[in-house]
């Protein structure tokens, strides 16, 4: 008898992907709740490793007709002292009764692995950059093909069959082309005819058809058209995000620590979600320097603190590198909030002058010590200064941080999406 | 072919053409020695990621795309991961040609025992036991799920996924009443109409007697009781079947929703005759691969060494624990099964007197696998344990019948155990809790209110004072309402129409049928 022996190995694998996907989709609400009060719990590298979350199961169930309580008959194996009429006391009700009870356990506590993409993306879901207005038409990655009407050559995968047979069959139709019944038709007519000279008359008509036939061939290389498609330039949105962070001495281990922190986290958000976006990394003590992502995170350094240095470097930048006209101008900038108080109305000017108003949005992230006393002590002169720019209504957000677990909340504030009018405040 | 005593394979690797030999030897033992009938059998080779992804969509090798499979995905594969659970040494589907999964990372000996598992003993029992010949078509499921793939697809794409998942959630939901438990008359052409009216005629002529004239006649029915009485021939109520009911007479659905309902119904009506012969086709796969794997090794074409290996993994299946032990969890199919086929072999064999009382239509008749050919044919779960589970193996498991009646405040009773006065009465209730006229609620459509608000009217006739779980049914019938898409009443009676609880939904307002 006939066997098949199939190698499926190599097919390939994960057919519930799709699955998978709607299930998450689904259950999205839940599983973001979960996966932000697990990533509070986390360190950031963890985060983006993902992992397992487990989520309740309201409106993810599925109800069935299900009966309870009753009479219950059961025969059940390995009988060892028991003899027809024994009464056995009732299992106390904490203890389950064995198989009954599993299935509703694990119904309860649903909890299952996210890989890496799936968590990440699902903890910067409703992230975005705020007011990506400016957009362009920039340079070569952003061309997309699009079908535009037909044309006479092409690649032989890109015939139109419907265009070309209806092509092919007006033109038969316009020519008159001898169609085959009609052939046919004086065949057997000639066949049947005894008649000499109508003979030759039939076989002269048909000589005459025949050759018409193949003078006019069924299709044509001029009937044949191609679909044609067009590269057209997409407009894309282009960024730039300044990451100033202030190293100086009087930031302590632990303010570097969260620093460094919240800028990780951007520097993921910015790269997955955008393709577009260029990052610029400035450290500063009292002078500030352009630094590539490795030196930033993990290049020591410490001096005296002039926070206008940064900005200085960054407005030069700006000047020759983004056009503010063509560039959604981005800051986030990190510091212990001490300033020389010499360097304020600096700091000031350049910021209301030539920061702010090419900014689309800066925000501002005040780091203090673990202990909570900070937030007792009068407000830093970096902090007021902020806030008195932000009360003029500049494009400016501000948060203090001092845990490492308020990274997080912190940083999806920030960034979260907004309505049109609701402005960042 | 391999002659006999040339051995299969040599250690634990295995390669295709090792498959064919094995599939061969298995074959001439299945077919020469047990008379087994098959399917053509297919073989596949899977890997343990593809068989997680078959787990999820209830085996089959291709299924429609829906949220609750990636959710039992999601849950299995975290539960393998975290070495909770084993998976299958194989798969097999009820198909023609008969489709068996390997796992590539079995030995020799594994893949031998998969193969006499269920390229042989499954296919067999497919092939040929009454429920699946009455209730399934093995040619035509794959192509059927292909369509109700392509369909569903579709419908996605034409309606959106969020209606369509809507309508198939519903359908799930009610999927366990969405079967028929018993094949349907078939509709007579019209000459049968015509012969059987005349036969019926005839039968009045000749049993014509004027004496009936004077017998008095039964109160005329209301005008009343004659409506509704018309009403429910019209709807063709009672309807256990409420998917269905809802796919022919819900009013308000659109008609790509009545096929998504045909389709889940189908699927649960494919699924059906499996859900009654777990016992059975288990014992009887168990039985062949058992018979199969003795005498390959008695031909010499495996090991000893194979033959130990073999001996451990089945020993490890047809493992039952006691009830006290920490591992029960309910009868294992494949204990209870194996032990019944060679209990039976057993009885035909060399049967003792006490079996020749029980079974004397097949004690000592001497052509075994005859008699179970006979009987995987012709029962499932519930007659087969209710006919030949013998006192010897209720001996032998030392079975014992437990009552508990929750008004009883001495507790749970004993009701009957291993000896002489227990037997039948254990075998009877054994025998009850494969029935699935037990397993499933008795839950009917039985009228529809057509003159008034157009309410579905269903009642659940209790068993033993077993209600339905309220959470649950109320989230059951929401998704009923949102299909018939006006009220929904459920009434639960006992056994003497005295109404215990009642249910009300309505359907929300977003409805699936808008």
């Amino acid at each position: 008898m006939a066997i098949h022996i199939v190698d499926r190995r190599l097919n390939p694998g994960s057919k519930s992907l799709e699955n998978r996907q709607r299930f998450l989709r689904r259950a999205k609400a839940l599983v973001q709740g979960a996966v932000k009060k697990t990533s509070q719990e986390r360190d950031i590298k963890d985060v983006l490793e993902g992992g397992e979350v487990s989520i309740p199961l309201d409106g993810m169930d599925e109800p069935r007709f299900r009966r309870e309580g009753g009479t219950r008959d059961m025969v059940l194996p390995g009988n060892k002292k028991f003899i027809e009429g024994d009464w056995l006391p009732r299992p106390s009700q904490s203890g389950g009764k064995g198989s009954g009870a599993g299935e509703g356990d694990s119904e309860d506590a649903f909890r299952f692995v996210l890989s890496r993409d799936e968590f990440v993306d699902l903890f910067l879901d409703d992230l975005e950059l705020p007011d990506l207005a400016k957009r362009k038409l920039a340079q070569t990655e952003s061309e997309g093909i699009q079908r535009a009407g037909y044309a006479t050559s092409g690649s032989p995968a890109n015939i139109s069959i419907s265009r070309t047979v209806g092509r092919a069959l007006a033109r038969r139709v316009a020519l008159r082309r001898p169609r085959k019944d009609e052939i046919e038709a004086l065949e057997a007519e000639l066949a049947a005819c005894d008649d000499s000279v109508r003979r030759s008359e039939l076989l002269a008509q048909l000589e005459a058809l025949k050759a018409k036939k193949k003078r006019i061939p069924f299709i044509d290389p001029i009937d044949i058209r191609y679909r044609r498609f067009e590269a057209v330039p997409k407009p894309v949105a282009q960024a730039v995000m300044f990451c100033l962070m202030d190293v100086s001495g009087s930031m302590s281990e632990h303010m570097k620590d969260l620093a460094k922190r919240f800028y990780m986290l951007l520097y993921v958000f910015l790269r997955r979600r955008y393709k577009h976006v260029e990052i610029v990394f400035i450290r500063h003590t009292d002078r500030a320097e352009e630094v590539d992502e490795d030196t930033f995170f993990h290049g020591p350094a410490s001096g005296g603190t002039l926070v206008s240095s940064a900005l200085v470097a960054m407005n030069d930048i700006v000047r020759t590198r983004f056009r503010p006209s063509d560039w959604n101008i981005y800051a986030a900038q990190a510091s212990d909030g001490d300033n020389m108080t010499s360097d304020s109305a600096v700091t000031g000017q350049l910021l209301t002058n030539n920061i702010l108003p090419v900014c689309q949005f800066f925000a501002y992230l005040e780091v203090g010590e673990a202990a909570n006393y900070t937030f007792d002590m009068p407000d830093s002169s970096l902090w007021t200064l902020y806030e008195r720019l932000r009360n003029d209504g500049a494009p400016l957000s501000m948060r203090k941080v001092s845990e490492r677990g308020e990274i997080f909340p912190v940083f999806q504030d920030l960034f979260k999406r907004r309505g049109k009018q609701e402005r960042v405040a | 072919m391999a002659a006999s005593g040339e051995r299969l394979f040599e250690g634990a690797d295995w390669d295709f053409p090792i498959l064919q030999r094995i599939h061969d030897a298995c074959e001439e033992i299945a077919r020469k020695e047990l008379g087994l009938d098959v399917y053509p059998n297919q073989i596949e080779v899977i890997t343990a990621e593809q068989m997680l992804d078959a787990y999820s969509s209830v085996g089959m090798p291709l299924f429609y795309k829906h949220w609750s499979f990636g959710k039992q995905f999601a849950f299995q594969e975290a539960s393998y991961r975290k070495g909770l659970m084993g998976l299958a040494y194989e798969i097999v589907i009820n198909s023609s040609p008969c489709i068996s999964y390997l796992m590539e990372e079995n030995t020799a000996t594994m893949q031998t025992l998969v193969i006499a598992h269920a390229a042989f003993g499954h296919n067999h029992f497919f092939k040929n036991n009454y429920l699946f010949k009455q209730w399934t078509d093995a040619e035509g499921i794959l192509d059927y799920l292909e369509f109700a793939k392509g369909y569903i697809a579709t419908c996605e794409d034409r309606h959106g996924r969020e209606a369509v998942e809507r309508t198939i959630d519903a359908a799930h939901a009610l999927m366990s009443h969405g079967v028929d438990r018993y094949p349907g008359k078939k509709t007579l052409d019209l000459r049968d109409e015509e012969k059987r009216a005349g036969q019926r005629r005839q039968h009045e002529e000749s049993v014509f007697n004027d004496l009936w004239r004077t017998v008095p006649n039964a109160k005329a029915k209301t005008k009343a009781a004659l409506t509704a009485e018309r009403r429910h021939a019209l709807l063709g109520l009672p309807q256990e079947n409420i998917l269905y009911f809802l796919e022919k007479t819900a009013p308000r659905l659109a008609p790509w929703q009545r096929e998504l309902i045909r389709i889940v119904r189908h699927i649960a009506q494919y699924f059906y005759p499996q859900s009654q012969t777990k016992v059975m086709n288990e014992g009887t796969a168990t039985y062949v691969h058992y018979r199969i794997m003795n005498r390959l090794h008695q031909q010499g074409r495996i090991t000893d060494g194979n033959f130990l290996e073999f001996l451990q993994s089945h020993t490890n299946v047809v493992f039952q624990p006691e009830f006290d032990d920490r591992r029960y969890s309910g009868f294992n199919p494949y204990a209870l099964g194996f032990a019944m086929m060679q209990d039976i072999e057993r009885i035909v064999a060399s049967p003792e007197q006490e079996d020749r009382e029980w079974f004397p239509d097949i004690a000592g008749k001497r052509d075994v696998e005859g008699v179970l050919r006979e009987i995987w044919s012709n029962y499932r779960d519930e007659s087969f344990i209710s006919q030949f589970l013998s006192p010897a193996l209720i001996r032998r498991f030392r079975l014992f019948h437990l009552h508990d009646d929750p008004a009883e405040s001495a507790g749970i009773k004993v009701d009957a155990i291993h000896d002489e006065r227990g037997y039948r009465r254990v075998r009877r209730e054994l025998a009850r809790q494969y029935d699935v006229g037990f397993v499933d609620a008795n839950i009917e459509v039985v009228d529809v209110d057509l003159d008034g608000d157009r309410r579905l009217m269903l009642r659940h006739t209790t068993v033993k004072g077993a209600q339905l779980n309220e959470t649950d049914t109320r989230r059951v019938l929401q998704h009923l309402a949102d299909l018939w898409s006006y009220d929904v009443a459920l009434t639960e009676v006992d056994g003497t129409d005295k109404v215990l609880k009642e249910y009300v939904i309505s359907p929300r307002a977003a409805a699936v049928a808008a």
